[in-house]
């Protein structure tokens, strides 16, 4: 039996089971969905003695506060967050990248996310989860993944299946630095903007709105005029690709986006930006910088290397 | 037969195979599609096709757009007659609750819904693609006199099952979405099923459909 479990006094916002997501489905319907930041999902999973690709809990915002019950366990947060561990007789304050240790009868506050969206919570065993197509990645809106595809409630249980037989403390020096230019790679729509709208695009400043969510990003700033057509024949999209619709406010897509769309592309953003990316809060500002594809897989080995070498420190 | 092949960002593949919307050119891209799935090509991790593109998308960790675009420029590509494709049946009801924007659509065409549902049940529709949401089925072609513009105004919360047309298009909501097509219909038949890994789509690429129109008892019987 699964005596060892968590129990959920609050959710929070918009907390999911992720891990590495689920590839291969995209001519059905569905998209990669798996955790937004990959290096600091993959850290999470280091820092208790996981696989990098083990299921973790990935939270926006405001976490989940959690009751714990059972035989000690390891846990550990990557991102920029604030959490407190409430023990019967006093409180810690967390840091992240560290492990920690939780008894019977302890709680963890994840409070916020400071400056950033998203952080992960792994722990030192497996959480009692189920598959679908290899993975355990929510996708709520398909209802796919852990937990009949949804967000994790108020009140219910999170079970654990397995715990690690040795607890070793871990702990990592890393700092999350906040991205203000976007290097982007032309999109395959680019030629439908006027020369002024192009210009916008690499020069001008946008702000992230609040409409912003695991499937898009919604930009505020000045209209990119289209000249050719707002409308497309529907096609394929990734994550990353920039879409500008009528209104002329560029929609970029993220790991849960619709797999099909119709509105003219005009960038898309280069794989070595997207972790940096999709941590911008609202109201962040940010600017496009244009980079050919030779510079965008340069930059995607040297990102890859460095979290490589991150997780290899731990 | 691909017109042009150029990089979608730093990890995919964006083959065009033309700007018109047919079945000559989507059974092309199909052929591509599938062909390409059944090498396994190490290093893809997903593939989209649609009316006349075909995005490959690849892990940057293991490949890189030219590796792949010579991959793709030697492939194999299947023959016609070797395409399995399947024959598909979706009961629809057309009752008022579920026939959402048939009075918008009597006032568009200027014919009568008898003419509509005339002119859509019994037609042999061919599936473009599949996608949006899990499992929506892109279905052609409706003849002049039934090709409507979206909504003016897309509805928030679409139901799930809702039959929908658009332009030359018929579709399936296979979720609760929002959405902007003209509902005539609902259908009780599930058309995505995510416990069924290996086959989630009821309909597929290729696949040809014809709409059953079935009376409000016959909806809820086939529910149960």
């Amino acid at each position: 039996m699964n005596k060892n479990y968590f129990e959920i006094r609050r959710a929070g916002i918009n907390t999911t089971f992720q891990d590495q997501g689920r590839g291969n489905l995209y001519h059905i319907g569905i998209p990669f969905s798996g955790a937004m930041d990959n290096r600091n999902f993959q850290i999470s999973n280091k820092l208790v003695g996981n696989e990098v690709n083990f299921p973790t809990i990935e939270f926006a915002y405001q976490g989940p506060l959690l009751k714990y019950f059972g035989d000690n366990i390891n846990f550990a947060i990557a991102g920029d967050v604030k959490f407190i561990i409430r023990k019967t007789n006093n409180a810690i304050d967390g840091n992240c990248y560290q492990s920690f240790t939780l008894e019977n009868g302890d709680e963890l506050d994840i409070i916020s996310t400071n400056k950033s969206v998203y952080g992960y919570l792994a722990i030192s065993g497996e959480f009692d989860v189920n598959y679908q197509w290899s993975s355990c990645s929510v996708n709520t809106k398909a209802n796919i993944g852990a937990n009949n595809g949804k967000k994790i409630q108020d009140g219910q249980k999170i079970y654990i299946s397995k715990i690690n037989k040795n607890l070793s403390d871990k702990k990592l020096n890393y700092i999350n630095t906040k991205i203000e230019n976007i290097r982007v790679i032309q999109g395959t729509n680019f030629d439908y903007f006027s020369d002024e709208g192009k210009k916008i695009f690499f020069e001008k400043e946008f702000i992230v709105s609040k409409l912003s969510d695991r499937m898009g990003m919604r930009l505020e700033g000045p209209k990119i005029e289209n000249i050719v057509d707002t409308n497309i024949k529907s096609e394929g999209l990734l994550k990353g690709v920039i879409q500008v619709p009528a209104d002329g406010n560029p929609i970029i897509m993220l790991s849960d986006h619709g797999t099909i769309g119709g509105y003219p592309k005009i960038g898309v953003v280069i794989s070595a930006d997207y972790d940096k990316l999709v941590q911008l809060t609202p109201g962040s500002k940010i600017k496009f910088k244009k980079v050919e594809l030779a510079d965008a897989e340069t930059l995607f080995k040297l990102y890859d290397l460095e979290t490589q070498n991150l997780i290899s420190q731990i | 037969m691909i017109k042009n092949i150029s990089n979608l960002g730093d990890a995919a593949l964006y083959c065009d195979f033309g700007t018109e919307v047919n079945k000559e050119i989507n059974s092309k891209v199909i052929r591509y599609f599938k062909s390409i799935q059944k090498e396994n090509i190490d290093g893809i991790n997903n593939l989209t096709p649609s009316y006349n593109k075909l995005i490959i998308s690849f892990d940057l960790r293991k490949k890189n757009f030219q590796t792949i675009k010579k991959l793709i420029e030697n492939l194999n590509v299947i023959n016609d007659d070797k395409l399995k494709t399947n024959k598909i049946k979706i009961p629809v009801c057309c009752e008022e609750n579920f026939s959402l924007d048939i009075k918008r659509l009597e006032e568009k065409l200027q014919i009568t819904r008898d003419k509509i549902y005339e002119k859509f049940f019994g037609k042999e529709f061919f599936c473009y693609m599949t996608g949006f949401i899990a499992g929506m089925p892109f279905l052609g072609d409706l003849e002049n006199e039934l090709q409507a513009k979206r909504l003016e105004t897309p509805r928030v919360k679409v139901p799930k099952g809702s039959v929908g047309l658009t332009e030359q298009f018929a579709n399936v909501y296979t979720f609760e979405s929002p959405g902007g097509w003209n509902i005539i219909g609902n259908t009780p038949q599930v058309i995505f099923d995510s416990t069924k890994e290996n086959n989630p789509n009821l309909i597929n690429p290729g696949d040809v459909v014809t709409f059953e129109q079935i009376t409000k008892d016959q909806y809820y019987n086939n529910n149960e």
